[in-house]
């Protein structure tokens, strides 16, 4: 159905409007809707976050910058903050150029398993920092298959780490855009005697350069903020600003400097998702048309080749790690997999990796209802049509307030649960709700990208309509906004699953020792050499991984048109 | 005043601090179709949605049967909107759209049932029941979007540019099968549009609405015959407004003394050997009913005239005799249709 | 209808969930119960990744005090320190082992122990933290420089005496030691750097970074996994930051001799620390865990456990350790006072050094 353009508008979207309810009902409707989630982000987020700056700008009771200044003069800090900004420019960049024509090939061509392949690209993204910190590990030591490379502890295997993670937000990003590029200009533009390349650099990349920068600018801050990732693969020579302060946090107690560290990082993410929303990322185009894909030709050849070399990158690590994980020494064996009923060796672990895994699913379970529940208000909250300037601003503002948890070190985050969630009425620490609620905020970004530009994309004409016919808000909302928003939902539902299964940053400052998850207890084994621990390590891994995997295949074949908008 | 159904009273509506409605005063008695004709921006659509309880009022009254709407909220007035694209609800079948309303209003399945049976006959889509909205054409939507509407026999009908989104074709066909059915039906209706045919095939009764306000109301042939200015005549379809000397020599050519304001439709000027007007063509084209010429007359701008198609073609350059059909004419000017 | 089929998997996945009882919240720490008594006496110790001891120990302990265990591991020494330092107000369990004499300063600082007025075993008091009656020494040992020797003589060359050895090219690419901020026994080997060195020893561990050195996270990565003397598949490392107990358990069968030896120059001295925690819950409790780590059979049962040696006299030794275990005579030093004026900056410095 090709969208008709409502003339009969004053040229404003007044055709998208709220049933007639007086002022101080639209507010009261907004905050309750908003002030579930609002509170929730307060006390889980506001105060564990404010809790850890206040000990870093308050140190002794009194306001006192001169540790947070003397640190973010030392030359190291300014090293690692520069290392962190080439390193995740480099790894933006090439994760970029790797993407467009992946993208290009795996979206607008027609091949059989394309659809395959397309969901396949997912699983990267939502897989455990520490199961691919592991995989690269093991890829890169010295008795590995790259081992001759010399590669451990070097800048490149934590670019090239950073690449295999987030080349498939481009892909996806990137992909969906060009789907609904209209073919038009180009073809106007080929009549007109333009080749292909010419066309795509003249008339498509225009087009989808607002797509490029938003997906640029979400890889950019996912590589900023990575923590698993250098943790594992720049042991202690390299350090970006997100290790640096779980360094200065944990390690030198320097709380000031973390504090300064964690001001900085906060106000780098602000800006660039500011930057995002300015170039117009969050402006969902509600085209619905689509072009079909066509058969490859021969001119496409540069861009299956890149795609096929994207395709091998990200198999290698993966392939590489369920090798070595039924392998011992020279024999293929499902040791290490019999063995994920142990607890290790010398006792690395308190419970052995099955219980672990259960403790994963569990949490994941309850974190992905919280992330749902405070994401579907959360998005009806921002998506609903605003009646003047004020409204608007405000609900700016809260969307913006809801993206935060994406900004903030997950270090953070965990410690100020630490110090700040231990009295009544907020006692807690133990308690088993605090890793599912730490999990939900994390993934509540994600959610929210998911849910609300489904939501956003109901045209509200569907709603009046519902309305004039008899039906009460409620009944016009499950008539017209279930239907659309169900998939999404399920889809978020997964996604969330995913985040939370993997989930390190904040889960290992708050799992209790006899509670915990896999990618814990994974890091563990690493961390403690011991007979069969690091095979374990790689067997859990990969259970893990196929877990994750299976999840978000399931995700995708409720084939959401566009999953997640960003 | 009482037996009007629908009665606004002065009402205003503001956006974000503009006023977009101004004091508009309507009646609507029942069974009437009333198209409120306008432009695009004038505010046409902010009046219906306003009706349909969807937008607050800054000031003024709705009034149904004499009782002030503005406490009700829109689910319980018992109106029923109708929008260019249909709004269908994609995953329901046509069935389940249709007879949503009478869901709503826990009516029995078997009374449902019959009645969606009833109203797919009033729409002629017997047989469409079981059909998902993504596989009809866009006149076929529009009936069940109508036949939807009308499961509950709602008070009123509001239609927000019914047939903008459709072919001319089809606009046509579709707009005189709407009037037939609500004609059957006994539906009382307002409708928007800045569409005079449109207007025209569906509507008894026709308010013209420019910047927010209410410029002339009347039956149909009332406006159409006497356009209140000349911005009025020209939305209606009136080609040329002419006043003055000009109009003086229109109106002698047509056989009247008037010298009042006139406005032409297209086909005012006819190619007559026995006319009174000579003037040069300056341009010919042929179209399917007749030659339609641009002519220019001594005292008079250039205008368009007609010929039939089976005389030979007028040469550009040429001198033609033309008359005025008077039938063809509208005076233009507060009339006994004004407001 | 595609609807109808995702409602019915949405609506089956969740009361599949729900009957699976898979929620984490309805499951709950169940409090342990005295089976004899029914009384529920939790007692948390908070120590660090290295502790161990025999089960049956503190089943024993257990079944004579009538608490139950809870062992909360934290990461190491100088992870722990920090951890209840920022929970003073609210600790995080009942006692504590495994601050050491580099941290300890810290933790007193922040008033992270309390009082313990039980009586010290003999020999104990002289590992006392100067003047201090909250932190009761447990065990022993002294960080020194590691060589395999076996490896040496297989490659014919002579291992290093001294650490000035270490920096020398000759012995390029052959030590690997533990991070100083990650790793306590990392932190003390920059210790004894410094009391040797003194002001040069930024430039002492530039030439050591300049001459290959590997930094390892923690000394398990570094014993087991890089050091050839440790077993590691993988090790290629004969030099290692290690324990003076070390070279007791690396005896090869055949001869009967310990493959590795400690360079006892290089030692500095570690002594670990219990104490009770301010504010805990259980502080009877802690008392009897700090008493049963002096007791004679956890002293004794110190060295094949944590590799330490106990600070009471007169325990005795496991065979080996007397012949291979050889306690340094003296070892390099740096005041406590010192250490807690400075270990800020040192560790900043050394970090500054060892990042690019």
């Amino acid at each position: 159905m090709p969208t008709v353009t409502t003339g009969s508008t004053t040229g404003r979207t007044s055709s998208r409007s709220e049933p007639a309810l007086s002022t101080t009902r639209r507010w009261g409707t907004l905050a309750g809707l908003a002030i579930g989630p609002v509170l929730v982000l307060s006390v889980f987020f506001l105060l564990p976050v404010g809790g850890m700056l206040a000990r870093g700008f308050w140190p002794h009771g009194r306001f006192d910058l001169g540790g947070a200044l003397e640190t973010l003069a030392r030359p190291r800090v300014h090293r690692v903050v520069w290392f962190t900004l080439w390193s995740s420019t480099v790894a933006t960049v090439v994760t970029v150029l790797l993407g467009v024509p992946t993208a290009y090939v795996l979206h607008r061509l027609r091949f059989p398993g394309a659809a395959l392949l397309r969901s396949a690209m997912l699983v990267p993204f939502v897989l455990p920092t520490v199961v691919v910190g592991v995989a690269f590990l093991q890829l890169i030591a010295a008795g590995g298959p790259l081992g001759g490379l010399h590669l451990e502890a070097t800048p490149t295997a934590i670019i090239a780490a950073l690449v295999f993670f987030n080349v498939a937000v481009v892909v996806r990003a990137v992909g969906s855009s060009w789907d609904a590029v209209d073919p038009r200009p180009g073809q106007a533009a080929a009549a007109l005697g333009a080749g292909p390349l010419r066309v795509f650099w003249t008339v498509t990349l225009p087009t989808l350069r607002p797509a490029i920068v938003a997906a640029a600018s979400v890889v950019f801050l996912f590589c900023a903020t990575a923590f698993g990732i250098v943790l594992m693969l720049g042991q202690l020579r390299y350090a970006t600003v997100e290790t640096e302060i779980y360094q200065r946090t944990t390690r030198l107690l320097d709380l000031p400097g973390a504090a300064a560290l964690s001001i900085l990082q906060l106000l780098t993410v602000t800006a660039l998702l500011l930057l995002a929303q300015r170039t117009g990322a969050s402006r969902i185009s509600s085209s619905g048309t689509t072009t079909p894909p066509r058969r490859p030709r021969r001119t496409d050849v540069p861009a299956v080749a890149v795609t096929a070399l994207v395709l091998a990158l990200l198999a290698l690590p993966l392939g590489s790690l369920v090798l070595a994980s039924v392998r011992d020494g020279d024999r293929w064996t499902l040791a290490n997999y019999r063995l994920l009923t142990s607890t290790g060796g010398k006792n690395a672990l308190l419970v052995p990796v099955t219980e672990a895994l259960a403790n994963s699913l569990r949490t994941a379970v309850d974190a992905t209802w919280m992330a749902l529940l405070l994401g579907l208000m959360v998005s009806i909250v921002v998506t609903r049509r605003s009646h003047g300037r004020a409204e608007r601003r405000v609900k700016a503002g809260l969307d913006g307030f809801f993206m935060l948890p994406l900004g903030v070190s997950a270090v953070t985050l965990g410690f100020g649960f630490l110090i700040t969630l231990d009295r009544p009425p907020l006692a807690l620490r133990d308690s088993p709700l605090l890793v599912p609620i730490a999990q939900a905020l994390v993934a509540l970004p994600l959610v929210v990208r998911t849910i609300a530009p489904a939501l956003a994309g109901i045209d509200d004409r569907l709603r009046q309509a519902a309305a004039s016919l008899g039906a009460a808000p409620w009944r016009a909302a499950l008539t017209v906004d279930l239907p659309v928003v169900i998939r999404p939902l399920l889809a978020a539902a997964g996604f969330a699953f995913a985040t939370s299964l993997g989930e390190f940053g904040a889960t290992s400052f708050l799992a209790r020792d006899e509670h915990p998850t896999v990618p814990i207890v994974i890091y563990r084994l690493i961390s403690h050499p011991g007979e069969h621990n690091y095979g374990m390590a790689l067997a859990a891994a990969v259970v893990l991984a196929v877990a994750t995997a299976l999840v978000m295949l399931v995700v995708d074949r409720l084939r959401t048109a566009r999953v997640g908008a960003w | 005043m009482s037996s009007e159904l629908l009665t606004i009273d002065n009402l205003s509506v503001a956006y974000d601090g503009q006023v977009v409605v101004r004091d508009v005063t309507l009646e609507l008695a029942e069974g009437q179709v009333l198209a409120v004709l306008g432009p695009s921006g004038c505010g046409k659509s902010t009046l219906l949605r306003a009706i349909a309880g969807l937008e607050p009022l800054q000031s003024g009254r709705i009034l149904l049967d004499g009782r002030d709407l503005s406490a009700t909220p829109t689910h319980k007035r018992g109106f029923a909107l109708m929008f260019q694209d249909g709004q269908l609800f994609e995953h329901q079948s046509v069935a389940r759209n249709v007879g949503y309303a009478l869901r709503i209003r826990r009516r029995p399945r078997a009374e449902t049932a019959r009645r969606v049976q009833e109203l797919l006959e009033l729409v002629n889509l017997t047989g469409y029941a079981d059909r998902s909205p993504s596989t009809l054409s866009g006149g076929e939507r529009q009936r069940v979007a109508l036949a939807r509407a009308l499961a509950v026999s709602p008070r009123l009908l509001l239609l927000d540019e019914p047939l903008s989104a459709l072919d001319a074709n089809l606009r046509e066909h579709l707009g005189g099968e709407l009037r037939e059915i609500m004609g059957r039906a006994g539906t009382t209706a307002l409708m928007v549009t800045h569409d005079h045919d449109e207007a025209f095939a569906v509507a008894d009764r026709m308010a013209l609405m420019r910047t927010g306000r209410l410029v002339q109301t009347g039956e149909l042939a009332d406006v159409w015959q006497h356009p209140v200015d000349a911005e009025a005549a020209r939305f209606l379809g009136y080609a040329a407004v002419l006043t003055g000397g000009p109009a003086e020599l229109i109106w002698q050519a047509a056989g009247s003394t008037s010298y009042a304001e006139v406005a032409l439709r297209r086909s005012a000027l006819r190619l007559d050997g026995h006319g009174s007007l000579h003037g040069l063509v300056v341009g010919a084209r042929a179209t399917p009913e007749l030659w339609r010429l641009r002519v220019r007359i001594d005292g008079l701008p250039e205008l368009d005239a007609v010929a039939p198609l089976d005389l030979a073609a007028p040469a550009p350059g040429s001198q033609i005799r033309l008359a005025v059909d008077p039938t063809r004419l509208a005076r233009v000017g507060p009339g006994p249709a004004a407001i | 209808m595609h609807l109808q089929r995702a409602l019915v998997a949405s609506l089956v996945l969740v009361t599949t969930c729900s009957m699976a009882a898979c929620s984490a919240i309805g499951g709950s720490d169940e409090p342990t119960a005295n089976e004899t008594t029914g009384q529920i006496k939790d007692v948390v110790l908070v120590t660090h990744d290295s502790f161990a001891l025999p089960k049956g120990l503190i089943k024993k302990f257990e079944k004579d005090t009538g608490y139950h265990l809870v062992v909360r591991q934290n990461g190491d020494a100088g992870e722990l320190t920090n951890k209840l330092v920022l929970t003073t107000n609210s600790p995080l369990g009942d006692v504590s082992f495994g601050v050491d004499n580099t941290f300890a300063s810290r933790a007193l600082d922040n008033h992270v122990f309390e009082a313990y007025d039980g009586t010290l075993p003999a020999g104990a008091d002289a590992y006392r933290l100067e003047g201090s009656d909250q932190v009761v020494p447990i065990d022993t040992a002294s960080v020194c420089v590691n060589v395999d020797t076996a490896w040496y003589a297989a490659h014919q060359q002579t291992p290093p005496q001294t650490l000035d050895d270490l920096a020398d090219p000759a012995y390029h690419d052959q030590l690997v030691v533990e991070g100083a901020p990650t790793s306590s026994t990392g932190f003390a080997f920059l210790l004894a750097t410094i009391a040797a060195k003194g002001d040069g020893w930024q430039d002492y561990w530039t030439r050591l970074m300049a001459n290959g050195t590997k930094v390892d996270a923690g000394w398990e990565d570094a014993y087991y996994v890089d050091f050839t003397g440790g077993g590691g598949k993988a090790a290629t490392r004969p030099i290692v930051v290690s324990y003076d107990s070390s070279p007791a358990f690396t005896i090869d069968q055949a001869s009967g001799k310990s493959t590795t030896k400690a360079l006892l120059d290089t030692c500095f001295r570690q002594t670990e620390y219990a104490g009770i925690l301010a504010g805990a819950d259980n502080p009877a409790g802690a008392k009897a865990v700090i008493d049963f780590l002096l007791s004679p059979q956890v002293q004794a049962a110190l060295p094949e456990s944590m590799y330490v040696f106990p600070v009471a006299d007169g325990t005795p030794l496991p065979a080996e350790w007397a012949k291979w275990a050889v306690q340094p005579t003296s070892t390099l030093d740096v005041s406590a006072a010192d250490i807690d004026a400075n270990r800020d900056d040192w560790l900043n410095d050394w970090t500054d050094v060892i990042t690019k």
